[in-house]
Formats: C-alpha cells, sequence, structure tokens
C-alpha cells in the first residue's frame, strides 16, 4: 500500500472543495438567466412587467417541457434527436384528432408514448446508438406529422387555448408554469428513492445492474417519461399558436439538449438538474427573440447571436468543470 | 454453502475447471492464486452475477436451479467487488439505497443515511465520510471504504456471506487494520467471509481457512495456521519444471542502450534498462504499473520526459485490441501501414502499391490468414489481428518494441508463431518490452522485471527466473514493503 492510494479525506469546504465547484455550477444557470434578465431590463425597463413576461416567456413553457423530456434521456446517457419532430407531430394531432375525435386523439397520444418506451427497450436490447435510432425516428414523425397536416391548419381545441392563456394574479402564467415543472420533475428524480436508481444508471449501469435492478426497466422508464413529457410540450406549443404546422417543433430537438446542458447537466454519467433545465429553457427562450430584439439584432443574425451566447455560458462551465476534474 | 466441480468456459480458455469450495457458517475463507487462477471468475458466479457451466452450487444445504443475483441476495450473499461498484453521481445514502429495495416511501433518505453512517462508524472509526456526500468527489481510499460498509448494511433480507475482492487494495495500512478486525468480529456474529487479497500477510492472519487456485483449479485447502508465506507461495506457483534450453548466456551491456527508465512511483533504486537486441519481460499481477510505464516510454519517444531516456522510435503493440488496437473500419492492409504512413507516401500521398507490398510481406512473414488483404480487419480471427498489430510494429522503421500484453485470449499456435517472430526480431538487433501475466512468455525474456504497486520490486536474469521468484515478489512482504531483490545486474 502506497501513499500515493492511501484515503486522504478529501477538502470539504473553501475555494478548492469540489463541492463549492459544484455548487458554482449549479449557480451559472441562474447566474446566466439572472444577466440575461438584467440586460432585457437595461434596454428596455418596460418588459419588466407582468405583460411582458407574458409576452417574453410564453414560449418557454414548451421549450421547458421538451427540455425536460431530453433531460431524462441524458440521465441514462442516450440522446433524443427526435424530440422536435416529435414536438411537432404532436402539435398536429392536438390541433386535429384531437378536437374533433378526441378519443382518437388521447389514444394516438398515448401510443406514441408507447413508441417512445419500445424505443427505449429497443435501445438497450439490441445495444443500438441511440443518435442513430432517435435521428431515423425523427424522419418518422416528421413525415407523419407532414401526412396530417400537408399545410399549416388546424386549431387548437378551445380547452387547450383557454389553459394556455390563463391569467392568474400578480405571478405571469408562465413564471408558475416553470416553477410547477421544475419543482415536480425536481422532486420525481432527485428525491424519491427509485429516481436514485434511475439516476445511479447513467452513473455506473453495472452497479445497478448487479444489485439486482433491472437496466431494461429504467431506460423504458425514461424514455417513456420523455415521449409524456413531448405530449405535454406540443399540447402547450398548440395551445400557444392556436393552430399547427407540421415544422411546428424542429428547432426544439437542439434547444432541449442545450438546455439541459446550459443547466448543469452532463451528456454522460447522469449528472443532471431539472430545475437547472428548466432555468437553462428559459434563459435560452429570452436569449433566442426578446433580449436580441431590444438589441436591435437584425433577424437575420438572431440565430448566430443566440449560438454566441450558447458558446459563452458553455465555456464558462467547462471552466468550472474542470476546476472540479483538478481536485 | 457448498461449490460441486463448477466449471466455466470463455471460448476454448477454461476460466475455472471443476471447482469444489466449501464455506462454513461463522468462518472466513482466504482465497489466494497468481493472475487468470479463476478467483475473479468464481466470485462472480458466487455473486450471481456470471453462469456456471458446469458443476452444483449448494447454499444452507438447498440445491440452487436458477441461481441470479437477486437470489444471492435473497440468501444473504453480498460480494464487494474488485472494481468499484458505486454510481459516482450520487450520494452514499443513494448508493446505499441501491442495494436495498426496501429503502423507499418518505423518509428513506433518512433512513439510508442513518444506515450508511453508522456501519462506517462501526468499521471505520474516524472515517470523515458524511452520507450526503457525492461519491465521485470522494478519494479512492473513501470510496472503498463506502463500498465494504454497504455490503455489511443489513435491511430485510439476512446477511449471511460477504465476499471481499481485494478489499485493502486502496486502503491505507490502518483502515486496513480497522477492516480485517471488523471482518474477525462480523465473523463471531455469524457472517461468514471469502477473502481474496494479494497481500498473504492479511490472508494468513485474518482467515480460519485457506484455500489455494492455480490455473482454474483449486490446489490446495487447509487450516491457515498450517500455512506460511512460502508455503503459499510455493503452491501458487506450483513445482513446475522447465527446459531452459536455449538461454543463450548472454552477458548484459554488450550492446548499445536502447531504453533507461524508473517508473513513476518510484524515487530511488531498481530501475529498467534494455539493450539491443534485448527481449525485456515486465512482470507481476495485472494492473501495477506495467502498463503505465510501457505508456511513459512511449511517450518519452514521442516527447522527452524527465527520468526516461529512449534512443530509437517505437512502436507499441495493444493488448486490448479492440479499443487500444484495430481501426474497425479499415482493411487488413490499412490497418498494418497505419505506423509506417511516412514511408508509404508517393509525394503528397499515399501509394497505394507500397500500402499493399508492406502488408504482402508481412502477410507471408507471421502468417495472416486471409484470402485478400483489402477484407476488412473484422474478417479476421481474434489472433490474426493481433498478428496484425504484431505485423504493423514490426513492420515499421520503430527500433523498440512496446508490448502491453499482446497476447491476451490468443490461441496456443498463433502465440508460438510469434514467439519465433519475436526472438527472431530480437536477433536482428530489435528491442523488446514486454508486458506479460504469463509464465511462459517471461521464459522467452533475457531478463525479467517485477512490478508491485507501481514500483519494480525484483530484477531476474533469465538464467535465475523462476515462476516462485515471480510470485514471491509480486505478493507483497508481510512485514512491510521490503524490496526483494534476486542478484543486481
Amino acid at each position: 500500500m502506497s501513499a500515493v492510494t492511501s484515503a486522504e479525506p478529501a477538502v470539504r469546504t473553501g475555494w478548492r472543495s469540489p463541492a463549492f465547484a459544484r455548487m458554482l455550477r449549479a449557480l451559472l444557470p441562474a447566474l446566466s438567466l439572472a444577466l440575461i434578465l438584467i440586460a432585457i431590463a437595461w434596454l428596455n425597463p418596460r418588459a419588466i412587467s407582468y405583460f411582458g413576461f407574458n409576452l417574453m416567456l410564453n414560449l418557454a413553457i414548451p421549450i421547458a417541457l421538451a427540455t425536460i423530456a431530453q433531460m431524462f434521456v441524458i440521465t441514462v446517457n442516450e440522446l433524443d434527436l427526435s424530440i422536435g419532430t416529435f414536438v411537432g407531430f404532436v402539435g398536429c394531432v392536438t390541433a386535429t384528432w384531437l378536437r374533433d375525435a378526441p378519443l382518437l386523439g388521447v389514444i394516438v397520444l398515448l401510443a406514441s408514448i408507447g413508441v417512445y418506451a419500445a424505443l427505449g427497450a429497443l435501445i438497450h436490447l439490441r445495444n443500438l446508438p441511440s443518435i442513430v435510432v432517435t435521428l431515423g425516428m425523427s424522419f418518422v414523425w416528421q413525415g407523419l406529422a407532414i401526412l396530417m397536416l400537408p399545410k399549416p391548419g388546424g386549431k387548437a381545441p378551445d380547452w387547450l387555448q383557454g389553459f394556455m392563456s390563463l391569467k392568474p394574479p400578480f405571478v405571469p402564467f408562465p413564471v408558475i408554469a416553470a416553477i410547477v415543472i421544475a419543482l415536480g420533475v425536481h422532486f420525481a428524480l432527485m428525491r424519491t428513492s427509485y429516481g436514485a436508481v434511475l439516476r445511479g444508471t447513467g452513473g455506473n449501469a453495472q452497479a445497478i445492474r448487479r444489485a439486482g435492478w433491472s437496466i431494461l426497466k429504467t431506460k423504458v422508464t425514461m424514455f417513456a417519461l420523455a415521449g409524456v413529457f413531448g405530449v405535454l410540450s406540443g399540447m402547450a406549443l398548440v395551445g400557444i399558436t392556436t393552430s399547427a404546422d407540421a415544422n411546428l417543433g424542429n428547432g426544439y430537438t437542439l434547444l432541449a439538449i442545450a438546455g439541459v446542458i446550459l443547466g448543469g447537466g452532463e451528456f454522460i454519467g447522469g449528472r443532471v438538474s431539472p430545475i437547472g433545465a428548466v432555468i437553462g429553457a428559459l434563459t435560452l427562450a429570452l436569449a433566442a427573440s426578446p433580449l436580441l430584439t431590444f438589441m436591435h439584432i437584425p433577424p437575420d443574425w438572431q440565430v448566430a447571436a443566440n449560438g454566441a451566447i450558447l458558446i459563452i455560458v458553455l465555456a464558462a462551465r467547462a471552466l468550472i468543470s474542470r476546476r472540479e476534474a483538478d481536485r | 454453502m457448498r461449490l460441486d466441480g463448477v466449471e466455466r468456459h470463455f471460448g476454448a480458455v477454461r476460466a475455472l475447471d471443476g471447482v469444489d469450495l466449501t464455506v462454513d457458517s461463522r468462518s472466513c475463507v482466504g482465497l489466494v492464486g497468481h493472475n487468470g487462477a479463476g478467483k475473479s471468475t468464481l466470485m462472480h458466479i458466487l455473486a450471481g452475477s456470471g453462469r456456471a457451466d458446469r458443476g452444483r452450487i449448494t447454499i444452507g444445504g438447498h440445491e440452487e436451479t436458477a441461481y441470479s443475483v437477486a437470489r444471492a441476495q435473497k440468501l444473504g450473499i453480498r460480494c464487494v467487488f474488485q472494481e468499484l461498484s458505486l454510481c459516482p453521481n450520487l450520494t452514499v445514502a443513494e448508493n446505499a439505497r441501491i442495494t436495498h429495495a426496501s429503502l423507499k416511501g418518505i423518509g428513506w433518505r433518512k433512513h439510508s443515511a442513518a444506515l450508511i453512517r453508522a456501519k462506517l462508524d462501526e468499521i471505520f472509526p474516524g472515517h470523515g465520510i458524511d452520507p450526503s456526500d457525492v461519491v465521485g468527489d470522494l478519494a479512492i481510499g473513501q470510496r472503498q471504504m463506502v463500498e465494504v460498509a454497504r455490503a455489511f448494511t443489513v435491511t430485510e433480507d439476512p446477511l449471511h456471506l460477504v465476499i471481499l475482492d481485494e478489499p485493502t487494495s486502496s486502503l491505507d495500512a490502518h483502515t486496513a487494520g480497522q477492516l480485517l478486525a471488523f471482518v474477525r468480529r462480523a465473523v463471531d456474529q455469524g457472517i461468514s467471509s471469502i477473502l481474496i487479497s494479494h497481500m498473504l500477510g492479511e490472508i494468513l492472519s485474518t482467515c480460519d481457512r485457506v484455500v489455494v487456485m492455480r490455473d482454474g483449479k483449486v490446489v490446495a485447502t487447509d487450516t491457515a495456521s498450517a500455512f506460511d508465506r512460502d508455503r503459499l507461495v510455493a503452491t501458487m506457483g506450483g513445482a513446475r519444471q522447465r527446459d531452459k534450453t536455449e538461454a543463450a548466456a548472454r552477458t548484459r551491456g554488450e550492446t548499445a542502450l536502447m531504453v533507461r527508465a524508473r517508473p513513476r512511483g518510484q524515487t530511488a533504486g531498481a530501475e529498467l534498462v534494455a539493450h539491443q537486441g534485448e527481449i525485456i519481460g515486465l512482470a507481476g499481477l495485472a494492473g501495477h504499473g506495467q502498463t503505465r510505464l510501457l505508456l511513459d516510454v512511449y511517450g518519452a519517444a514521442m516527447q522527452g520526459r524527465p527520468g526516461i531516456e529512449v534512443s530509437a522510435p517505437v512502436a507499441l503493440v495493444a493488448g486490448d485490441r479492440q479499443t487500444d488496437g484495430i481501426f474497425p473500419l479499415w482493411s487488413i492492409a490499412q490497418n498494418i501501414g497505419i505506423r509506417s504512413l511516412a514511408g508509404l507516401r508517393r509525394g503528397l500521398l499515399l501509394s497505394p502499391e507500397r500500402e499493399e507490398a508492406l502488408a504482402r510481406s508481412w502477410q507471408e512473414k507471421i502468417g495472416i490468414r486471409t484470402p485478400d488483404l483489402d477484407n476488412n480487419i473484422l474478417s479476421l480471427s481474434g489472433g490474426n489481428q493481433q498478428k496484425v498489430l504484431f505485423a504493423r510494429a514490426l513492420g515499421s522503421d520503430a527500433r523498440i518494441v512496446l508490448m502491453d500484453d499482446p497476447m491476451r485470449g490468443v490461441d496456443i499456435g498463433t502465440k508460438l508463431e510469434v514467439y519465433d517472430l519475436i526472438r527472431e526480431e530480437a536477433r536482428k538487433g530489435r528491442t523488446f518490452l514486454w508486458y506479460t501475466t504469463e509464465m511462459d512468455e517471461l521464459e522467452n525474456c533475457d531478463h525479467v522485471y517485477v512490478f508491485r504497486n507501481g514500483r519494480i520490486v525484483a530484477d531476474l536474469a533469465q538464467s535465475e527466473l523462476t515462476e516462485e521468484k515471480v510470485i514471491q515478489s509480486s505478493f507483497e512482504e508481510s512485514g512491510g514493503p521490503a524490496t526483494l531483490r534476486g542478484h543486481a545486474s
């Protein structure tokens, strides 16, 4: 036994401790959101109001839901490249069948969650790369969506439109929705006993298997949850836009991945944060258009500017992670 | 608990060849053996995570037919594996919950934290670990403490037998002592254990009985008091006779010096020296710094490193060919040519003809069995893939070839062919550094260094090489880190 491998206790407090680095990483999404809010307030003080938040954050809810869906998949070390077109597909179902033939609509949406669960099983049992399987599925969802709505149209069910345009007193609806989503998922994934097993699958699948749990079950659970939140995202999106289009959610795939990473998650290792992911989604939604519009950046450049913001935040995260690895 | 005639095969390799093992209640059994003796395979079968091809498992008088991890847990059998099986992204308490299906419902986090904290306090007083610490933040020794403590926690299933596979490998002397004392206390409380360790002193002082394995068989079982260190070592090695026919008694240092290196863990004393035309063996238990040294030598050849002298180009033959060796999408010829691209160039481009010619000449020399060198590398058998890796290194301009246990899982026919080739190349003036876990391969070497814990602990010339000496040096001397040395060269 050499001195190199002796069990020296890790530094527990202070600047160089891993706990401090982890706290920094947990705070980073909140910090970046605060920075963007400050910038908006400085550029356009009137935007910081009940009405302003309602308008700016409206589209953040479906993005947050899609981000959570992606986060479930990332927790078990997989990646879902089909979430965007899946959201579009759900939007088309919502704007047509769910309104005209509710029973059929509900069955189709439940079946699509079942497809997600089956994908999880397929990926695990055949040991397939999830990127390939979900990339393939993204074309399937897109194709189905185009079959249903060859051109933009349809109409959201009235109850859904009504729900999405709720005007609760004092606090804007999108803010309440974000808090409910974040805390609900945080409790389910981070606090329940089975949540520990689900996250453990991403950390060390072999350890979970040796302890007698089924990896198949954890992966199917996570993919099914991704399907559930994908459905919620599509419905929320149509509730806001009131009509659907087959290409409605195409941008969501990358936004959702970026949201998870921005929120402090990592691609592998089961390290995710539901609260961070929702904050990441809000940050992206605000940085996407309100901030840039206020900065008078022409729409042609907004996508690129959005990417630049992402790179800056992720670079800050990489610095913090390096500090963690250094210890 | 009893095992009768358990066999396990991996392809043509018999990892376990009819093992009988009995563990009585209230006893601690020590299990020792050299590399590849089958200890770990046996433990996986006991823990339910490995399957026996043949044989019977009897636990508490019942023969188990459908044995599995879940069944083992029900029967109160736990295992602390050599590779840590904690989830680094979870807290200590959450990791404790993973092994206890009954820790759920409201308040599970508190219960789990209390459970693991109590056990840590009991086994390792003064451990300095909090149940809310994330495992990834803990030092390696602390992780091992958590893993051990977790195995001894009890909720609804009983606990009868804990298998500890090298539990002290990352612990310092103090915590290792705490653990061994606890194992004895647990035995008194009715929890049996199987202790696998390369620290023979631990085995002799802690266990009631000692079982020695070699080549997938149990070769000796006796009470611990009947063994001493020398008898253990002799039993592990067996009394095999070797024919030292062609031990060409060469005096060292006649040819030019090619490599001089000192392992990182070593501050003074032995260093590895290789001269031109020598085959140098790196021996010892797996994972004790041999691969690290090879990679350091490789790195030093690319850009200088203090403490390592390398005076010629090097090439590395990887041991784990699937991850470190082959390019799975490339053809056989491309896989051979990759180390020699500079010589295969015509102008700015690679010349397919030259690549083809290089591959063809080595196909004949080394006997790669394929109809067409343009076939994908994966069309070859494992042994032939390994030959391709040898051809890649030997076909290059490297004068020094590093081999990282390259014969793992290769059939004996291929091995013999490659041994001949290596000797022939050495006669022509190439130098080989050969890390191997097999005794037979060391006999091809002119000089052998034995590694333990990242250090060179013995330095044996071909004439004084015996299996017993290698094993003697590979296992820790019970009285502290004594440095065993053969006659210094």
